[in-house]
């Protein structure tokens, strides 16, 4: 099987004083991502400003709500392509609420550049934006260390805050870190190498985010299908025909494949895989398709088709899972919630709180309530079963949101383990 | 970290692919969990990457939900046109609402003829919106298009007036799209929120799609007023003193015929198109948007009012 994609999902954390915005506007005008009206709209308000070059970070400014009010909205969605690949950058704001927007942003990426000014090295907030990097499972963390223009580009200075960061990383599980020196401000390392870091072998910041393996991120030993929508034409050509319409979340699946489907258990067969181009032998993920079984078997939205020589997922109505909450009104242990699991959703009960986590310390303290942008460890009830795996082994199946039924907020994010 | 080498590459998965899987997915869970979807379809070159999106989602069976078309009368006729076409051909149900209904029943008033009409969309929309009941809009909004698109969820949440609150959108995680809402409120989806106008042509060109050939280079009477490349029409006719001269255009959108401006260009093909938006150095709708260029926060307030 070979299914490299070519769209790469990545996000920034930082603050504006690391030079956030500088680095994405640098990014997209080295790369050739920026288009003359947007150029001479921010040029005109450089000079409005009374700058003597044009600021690069404008790029990145928000909507009038936001500059009227002077706050600013979680997650903005930016693209651009080079000839290699094609990147989506969900861009958070580095304020308040950072948690719940950098959860937000995260639970979609590939990868994330944690940005350092390598005056200050490793601070606090490295270490939030690390640990939510590692708790939201995102897979690979480029650690750029900018402004190495104000510690005169210095090898030395680089390697020390690399030092220090490779240990904490190490401590939080995450594996595949990779650091740049770098200066957003003049365009170092960022997509021209410059002449000033010419002890940096490694590649370049946007090199790397071309070249970056992101095909292992999706889990592809074991077939997950969570049955989406079932389609029955109920047409003289396709009298009988009964698709189960899903995407498939890991793992690959072919024509004849003995499978189960749960809660219920019941065991058959693929017949075919269709799509609107045909049918195919194999598929995989993350392919949206729909599959016809051998047996009249009673499925519905929110079961999930397995293969049955593969590692099942667990089949409960309790489990612990690491919540973030996200709204402005607390948690109740005293409610009913709403969990939306895959396809499925189901009427949930936290039956304990084991623990809030301090995002800059990482301590643990008892927790009553939870607030926004607490992260705290829950253990949950459900109604139903649902079909699920650790978070750590599939994202998709291992991920839930959390719904108010009182306001149709989404409340939280939750993560089995 | 492991980096791929050039020559391992393989490209059996395209972004093309990983795209067109996920808005499959967000069009399946609107069918799947929203009481009475609609997809807005105005005959234009994304909602018709939308038609093939949902026949790719729901073939064999019929769409699980009717096309709208919300008309201001300004349309070019060969969108009309292909409108027409495409809906027969599939053999989908299309309802098309006009700005002249509303404005028969005085919820919108025109001063002016000649001025564009986009404003007034979201008074159609809404009426439409509250005669079937939808609980659910697909459009075919992109969030490369402009900066309030950028930061709008790809389920979108609206209010009982059809209203855009950028400062109280619900978090979107992972792709768990919450799709709850109550009786009165509605939901606008986009499910290509994620393309570009790149992707869009690449996909227009992959699958062959029918698009109307106001898109492709012509000859046509247009006037130069303000910058703007403006076509004559019997809407646009040339104030004293304008000349009417013959340019070879294209639309890279088809929009309100008063303010939508065409390209000079001779891209006669989808390829010859895709080379020309690679090199481009302009965006979308700062080229052929006159309305969206009065103010910078244009689209902002007309998604608050409840457009698309």
């Amino acid at each position: 099987m070979s299914n490299t994609t070519q769209l790469l999902r990545f996000i920034t954390a930082g603050s504006v004083d690391d030079g956030k915005s500088t680095l994405i506007g640098r990014l997209l005008h080295d790369s050739k991502s920026i288009f003359e009206d947007q150029f001479s709209a921010i040029s005109k308000t450089s000079e409005k400003r009374g700058m003597a070059a044009v600021d690069l970070s404008l790029l990145t400014d928000g909507l009038q709500a936001e500059r009227e009010q002077g706050i600013t909205i979680d997650v903005a969605y930016r693209y651009f392509a080079t000839p290699k690949r094609k990147f989506i950058i969900g861009d958070t704001p580095g304020h308040e609420q950072y948690t719940r927007n950098m959860v937000t942003a995260a639970s979609t990426a590939n990868l994330v550049v944690i940005l350092i000014d390598a005056r200050k090295g490793v601070l606090t907030q490295t270490r939030r934006h690390s640990f939510l990097a590692s708790l939201v499972g995102v897979p690979h963390v480029v650690l750029a260390v900018n402004k190495m223009d104000m510690v005169d580009y210095s090898q030395a200075r680089f390697d020390e805050i690399v030092a220090e960061y490779k240990v904490f990383a190490a401590q939080l599980g995450l594996h595949d870190v990779h650091c740049i020196p770098l200066s957003a401000l003049n365009g170092d390392m960022v997509v021209d190498r410059g002449d000033k870091l010419d002890w940096y072998k490694g590649p370049a910041l946007l090199e790397l985010l071309e070249k970056v393996e992101i095909d292992h991120d999706v889990n592809t030993s074991d077939f997950r299908f969570p049955v989406q929508w079932v389609c029955r034409p109920q047409t003289d050509e396709h009298h009988d025909y009964r698709g189960f319409m899903g995407r498939i979340e890991a793992g690959e699946v072919s024509v004849g494949d003995e499978v189960t489907v749960l809660p219920s258990g019941w065991i058959t067969r693929v017949k075919e895989i269709d799509t609107y181009n045909g049918k195919l032998q194999t598929a995989f993920a993350p392919q949206s398709v729909t599959l016809t079984l051998e047996d009249e078997i009673d499925i519905s939205r929110g079961d999930m088709i397995v293969k049955t020589d593969h590692l099942p997922p667990k089949v409960e109505k309790e489990f612990d899972a690491t919540l973030c909450w996200l709204s402005e009104s607390p948690l109740d242990k005293n409610r009913k919630y709403l969990v939306k699991h895959t396809t499925r959703t189901a009427k949930a009960l936290f039956s304990r709180l084991d623990y809030r986590v301090d995002v800059n310390t990482l301590e643990q303290h008892a927790a009553e309530k939870l607030h926004m942008n607490d992260i705290a460890r829950v253990a949950i009830k459900t109604q139903q079963p649902l079909v699920f795996d650790s978070y750590e082994i599939d994202r998709a199946t291992g991920s839930f949101i959390v719904i108010d039924e009182a306001t149709n907020n989404t409340v939280a994010a939750g993560m089995i383990a | 970290m492991k980096l791929v080498e050039d020559n391992l590459r393989k490209h059996t998965f395209t972004h093309l692919d990983a795209l067109e899987s996920e808005s499959i997915h967000i069009m399946r869970e609107v069918a799947a969990e929203c009481k009475n979807p609609a997809l807005l379809f105005s005959g234009g070159k994304d909602s018709i990457v939308m038609l093939r999106l949902a026949e790719k989602a729901f073939r064999p069976a019929k769409f699980p939900f009717p096309l709208v078309h919300i008309d201001t009368e300004h349309n070019f006729p060969e969108v009309i046109e292909c409108r027409d076409k495409l809906a027969a051909d599939l053999g989908e149900r299309l309802i098309v609402r006009s700005l002249e209904d509303s404005i028969k029943r005085g919820s919108i008033v025109i001063k002016d003829e000649s001025k564009p009409r986009n404003p007034f969309q979201s008074v159609t929309l809404l009426e439409t919106i509250a005669e079937f009941g939808f609980d659910a809009c697909l459009g075919g909004a992109r969030r490369d298009e402009e900066k309030a698109r950028a930061k709008e969820r790809i389920f979108s949440f609206r209010d009982e007036f059809g209203q855009w609150d950028p400062k109280n959108q619900r978090p979107e995680l992972w792709d768990t799209y919450n799709t709850r809402v109550h009786a009165g409120e509605n939901i606008r989806v986009f499910p290509i929120s994620n393309w570009t106008e790149m992707d869009i042509w690449e996909y227009i060109g992959r699958e062959k799609l029918h698009i109307p050939n106001i898109y492709f280079a012509h000859e046509r009477e247009v006037i130069r007023r303000g910058g703007n490349v403006i076509p004559v029409s019997h809407l646009v006719q040339p104030k004293p003193g304008e000349k009417v001269e013959i340019a070879t255009v294209r639309f890279r959108t088809v929009g309100d015929m008063t303010c939508t401006a065409p390209v000079e260009s001779t891209a006669r093909t989808v390829d010859e198109i895709i080379e020309e938006t690679a090199t481009t150095r302009i965006t979308e709708r700062g080229a052929t948007r006159m309305d969206d260029q009065t103010s910078d926060a244009s689209m902002e307030l007309r998604k608050k009012e409840g457009y698309f």
